[in-house]
Formats: C-alpha cells, structure tokens, sequence
C-alpha cells in the first residue's frame, strides 16, 4: 500500500441549523480498501457520504483526496470544474433511491453512456458497445438496452445505477444503502455483484448500511456512528467479535438475539 | 409621424439602452444567455416580442427592414411586425434580402448568403437548449458555465438508439465559439450551416423567457453530431415546383382540393428572383406563383 491515503476525511462537521447531524469525523480511505459505516437511523451516515462527495457544504474540517500526482488536495480548495469533473469520472455515488441516481426518461444505454459522452466520448458506436458491456456486466440483459429504467425492477434498477457509475472506472464510490428496499434474495445477488466488481476493478469504495451482515461481507474496516459522531472503527472482523464501544456492543448484541 | 405618444420604435430610450448592454455582453460572450427585463410589447408573447424588442433596439431611421416568417414575407405575423416599425420607426421596408439592412426572422435563415453589415434577428420561444433535459434553471446554468455538455449528447444518442439516425430536425443544438451550446430557435436543420461564419451579426430575442443572446459575425458554429453520425442537414428530396430550384429549403403545400401537393421554395423573395432571373420549375405558370414575384 502506499504510505497516502485515496481519501482523508478530517475533523469533518456538518449542521442543518442548530442540529449536528455530523460531528468531528475523521477517517483515511486505502486505494482498493472499503469501508463500512453502520449506526442506527439519524446517526448522519448519509450526511457523512454527502458532505464527503461534495453535495453538502461542511461547517468545519476537510476531506482530502489523493490526486493522479500524489498529492493530496483539499476539495475545498480544489475550482469547481476541477471538482466536478473529478466526481464524473473518478468518483461515483450510488444513492439508496435509484431514482436520485438515474435519469428515469432515458434509456438504460443512454444511462449508462452518459458519464462518457460527458468526458468527451463522441463515437455512437463505441459509447453503445460500453453500454452494452456494462450491462451484461451488471448481469442486465442488453437486449433491454433501449428501454427506460422505470421498467425495471427494484433490483436492476440498482444494478443500472452501478453500471452508470461505473463505467468510467473510477477509484473511488460513495454507496448509500446500496441493498436497502430490496428483498432479502435480491439483496444477496446484489451485494455479490458488488464484491465482485470491487475486487476486479480495485475500487475503493465506502459502503453505508444498516446491515452489519452487508459489513462482515463487503468490508475491509468499519466505522460506527452514533447521534453523528464515529464512537468506533476498525477492523471488520474485530469491530464485529470484539467491540469496545458499549454502542458497538449493543449493536452487535442485538443482530445476535435477532 | 403622427404617433407621437410614441418614442422611435415604440420602446423608451431607457428600455433600449437596456436591452443593448444586454446584447453587448451577449456579443461578448457567443453563445451565451443574457438575462433581461423583457418588456410589454402591443403584441402577445408567441408573436415574436423577443424579436421585436431586440429589433427597436438597435433599428436606426436609415435602416432597411425586412420580416418573414417560416421564410414568407406576407404572412399575418410578419406583416404586422414590418407594419409596427414602419408606423413607429418610420423605416423603410422591404421583401428583399439583398436590400435589407435588419431582418427579423422567425423559423428560417434566407436562403441568399447574407453580407457583412446585415443583421439576423431571430425571434426565440425556448432559448434554453438543455431544458427538455434538465428542468431546473441552476441545474443549466451550471451545465453552461462549466461546459458540461454530456446531457445534451444523451439527447442524440437517445434519437439514435430509437430511429437509426439522428432525426432531430428543427432548433438542433450548436456549439458556439467552441464554447456554448446553443439553441439556433426552431429553424430547420437545414439553415444550420448557414450561421456558421456567416458575415452577418445574428441576434437571438426570447421574450417569455426574457433571454437575449447572439453570434457575431465570422464566428464557428458547429452543429453537435456523433463521429459516426455526423450532422445531415434534412430537406426534402425534390426540386422547386416554381422555379426549379435544388438547392433551397422546400414546404410541401397542398395546391387543390383533390390532395395535389407541390413542393416550393420556403424562402419567397428567393423564388421570386430566382423566376424573374428566368428560372423555371416544373409546375411553372401554377395559380400559386400569380401575385408573387411581380
Ligand atoms: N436536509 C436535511 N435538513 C435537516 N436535517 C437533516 C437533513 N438531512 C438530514 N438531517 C438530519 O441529520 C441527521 C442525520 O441524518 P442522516 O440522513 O445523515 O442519517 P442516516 O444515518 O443516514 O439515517 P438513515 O439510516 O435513516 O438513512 C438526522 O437528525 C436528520 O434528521
Ligand atoms: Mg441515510
Ligand atoms: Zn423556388
């Protein structure tokens, strides 16, 4: 590994109003590490991932990232187009609810090519070939390459809005809940398509969820949240068998009675 | 004149001095969408009141007006806005191409080349090229002031995957200045080429949604198309019925009550010289040209 981290998250406080909904985060993100983060609902895990992609201003700290040089810059400090370009093509956030993450008028294919034709891609041909590949990839069959993502079920809408994140290779994906909503079937075939994809494209990535089983299965380290600030982390299997924070261990206790 | 409630050319010098500073940063920035306070003009909006706002503005007492619409000069529309600045500009107007110095357009570019000193002034119902694509106004105008133009590209690809080709075929998108998209107003495709470079300053007027922007003259604009779809202007296969013409843009009006359809000209002052220079099409002599061309 090398000794700068993909992604540093420091000190971060985020407040809606008076409410903090995060508090005085601090975490370091490994290139082809994931991390999850657990709490109960309200605990700011979502707030956390949105402050961290830059959709939410933060009210004091920093997130750094590592740039292709090796530095590390602060994404405040970074021009916006510069940001942006960076959260299209070397970032991806996948959102809970497809439908913040999906254009639902647009064909799957014009969904999944829209990340390219935005970095430059200008060839129908190949922009399609990609689409269809990554469909296929998502385990979409291409023959539904023209039809909108409102007729596709809960499951491969989800699995859309990964191909479209995707497809640009990026090094880094935020998911919120990626398998939440989704039947317990659905759910398993979903999150082995996701540790699949990680490990064959080496991605980075922080994964939010209620599930501590989504964790044990996906995840490298943890994070645990409470009333928005992170009361533990660690390792997965250590969090998991061993936690030391009385929240972690009645989280865990309470997966065990279930 | 005996209209003196009237400042020249209808608006207050206030007004107009308003809406030239928004064109000069519009002139300024090719492409780009200028903010204004559209005023009430004495016709509804949907009747060309950007056009026409843009047009007081800059119209001096010397200059030579034309007006058409869909190409015609003598329909409803642009009779009565050539009429309104006759009686409030008292300028001089004409059907003539050639001889105008300001032309106020709705739906087509003229088919004679225009020349340096001339200026387009288009008439826009939705400036906003990306609109159809993402409703919310700070959504584009952050896609505008980052060039981020991939979603309109989606559009194209979109028409591609659905009918083989590209068949947008009205108001298609530009890239101005290598810059801005822009929307060219409902002109067909086919007019495209004519704005790129073209000697004349074009100027674009939207009304209801209170936008004004331009392309000066000499500037690039290129028609937005895929490598392995590049743009193809549509027009229809045929010739002028009236004067023969191949070259032009051609509606296809139906001339009887038995369903005969005959192709002509858009562009009437066109097919009119193009007749008085001896040009014959095949349907030459037909009930349709009488009264034109005179
Ligand atoms: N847009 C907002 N405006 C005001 N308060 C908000 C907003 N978004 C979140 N909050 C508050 O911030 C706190 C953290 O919310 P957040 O959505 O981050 O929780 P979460 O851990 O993702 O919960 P869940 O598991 O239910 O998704 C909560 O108290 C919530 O009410
Ligand atoms: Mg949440
Ligand atoms: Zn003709």
């Amino acid at each position: 590994m090398s000794a700068v981290p993909l992604l540093a998250v420091r000190d971060l406080t985020v407040r809606f109003g008076r409410r903090v909904a995060v508090q005085h985060a601090s975490f370091e993100l490994w290139p082809g590490e994931v991390l999850a983060i657990v709490g109960e609902s309200g605990s700011g895990k979502t707030t956390l991932l949105r402050a961290v992609h830059g959709d939410l201003p933060a009210d004091g700290g920093r997130v750094l990232y590592r740039l292709h040089d090796g530095t590390l810059a602060p994404l405040d400090g970074l021009a916006e187009p510069v940001r942006r370009h960076l959260a299209r093509t070397e970032w991806g956030f996948v959102h809970q609810n497809p439908r913040d993450g999906l254009r639902m008028a647009v064909s799957a294919g014009g969904n999944v090519g829209e990340r390219l034709m935005a970095a430059g891609m200008r060839h129908w041909g190949r922009i399609r070939a990609e689409a269809t590949q990554w469909l296929r990839r998502v385990e979409i069959d291409p023959a539904r390459i023209d039809d909108p993502p409102r007729t596709f079920s809960g499951g491969m809408q989800q699995r859309l809005q990964i191909a479209r994140v995707l497809v640009t290779r990026p090094r880094l994906v935020l998911m919120d809940e990626p398998t939440g909503g989704l039947d317990v079937s659905v759910q398993a075939r979903l999150l082995d398509l996701i540790r699949g994809l990680v490990a064959d494209l080496g991605l980075a990535a922080v994964i939010v969820t209620h599930d501590l089983a989504v964790a044990r299965l996906l995840a490298h380290r943890m994070l645990v949240m409470q009333g928005g600030r992170i009361v533990e982390s660690g390792l997965t299997d250590q969090v998991l068998d061993d936690p030391q924070h009385p929240y972690s261990q009645l989280l865990v206790a309470s997966v065990l009675q279930a | 004149m005996s209209l003196p409630a009237y400042s020249f050319a209808y608006l207050d010098e206030q007004t107009k001095r308003m809406i030239r500073r928004a064109l000069l940063k519009a002139v300024a920035i090719p492409g780009y969408q200028v903010p204004f306070a559209s005023r009430e003009m004495p016709l509804a909006y949907g009747w060309g009141t950007g056009g026409m706002q843009v047009t007081a503005a800059v119209i001096g007492p010397d200059d030579v007006l034309k007006v058409i619409d869909q190409g015609a000069d003598d329909t409803t529309n642009a009779v009565s806005i050539r009429r309104f600045f006759a009686l409030t500009a008292g300028v001089r107007t004409t059907e003539r191409t050639a001889e105008a110095t300001i032309i106020q357009t709705r739906h087509r570019i003229p088919e004679t080349p225009l020349a340096a000193g001339q200026i387009l002034v288009y008439q826009v119902p939705q400036p906003e090229p990306l609109r159809k694509l993402e409703p919310r106004e700070t959504e584009t105008r952050r896609m505008h002031a980052l060039a981020e133009y991939g979603l309109m590209h989606v559009k194209l690809y979109e028409d591609i995957a659905r009918h083989g080709r590209i068949t947008l075929s009205y108001d298609y998108p530009v890239l101005v200045n290598g810059r801005h998209v822009m929307a060219p107003s409902p002109i067909p495709s086919f007019d495209n080429p004519k704005m790129h470079r073209s000697p004349a300053l074009q100027l674009f007027g939207a009304g209801r949604e209170k936008r004004i922007y331009a392309v000066p003259p000499y500037t690039d604009v290129v028609s937005l198309a895929f490598e392995d779809h590049p743009f193809r202007p549509w027009k229809a296969e045929a010739a002028c019925g009236l004067c023969g013409a191949t070259e032009t843009y051609l509606d296809e009006v139906v001339v009887d009550d038995r369903g005969g359809r005959l192709f002509v000209c858009s562009d009437t002052d066109y097919c009119a010289e193009r007749r008085k220079a001896g040009h014959r099409g095949a349907a030459a002599g037909h009930a349709l040209a009488a009264g034109e061309g005179g």
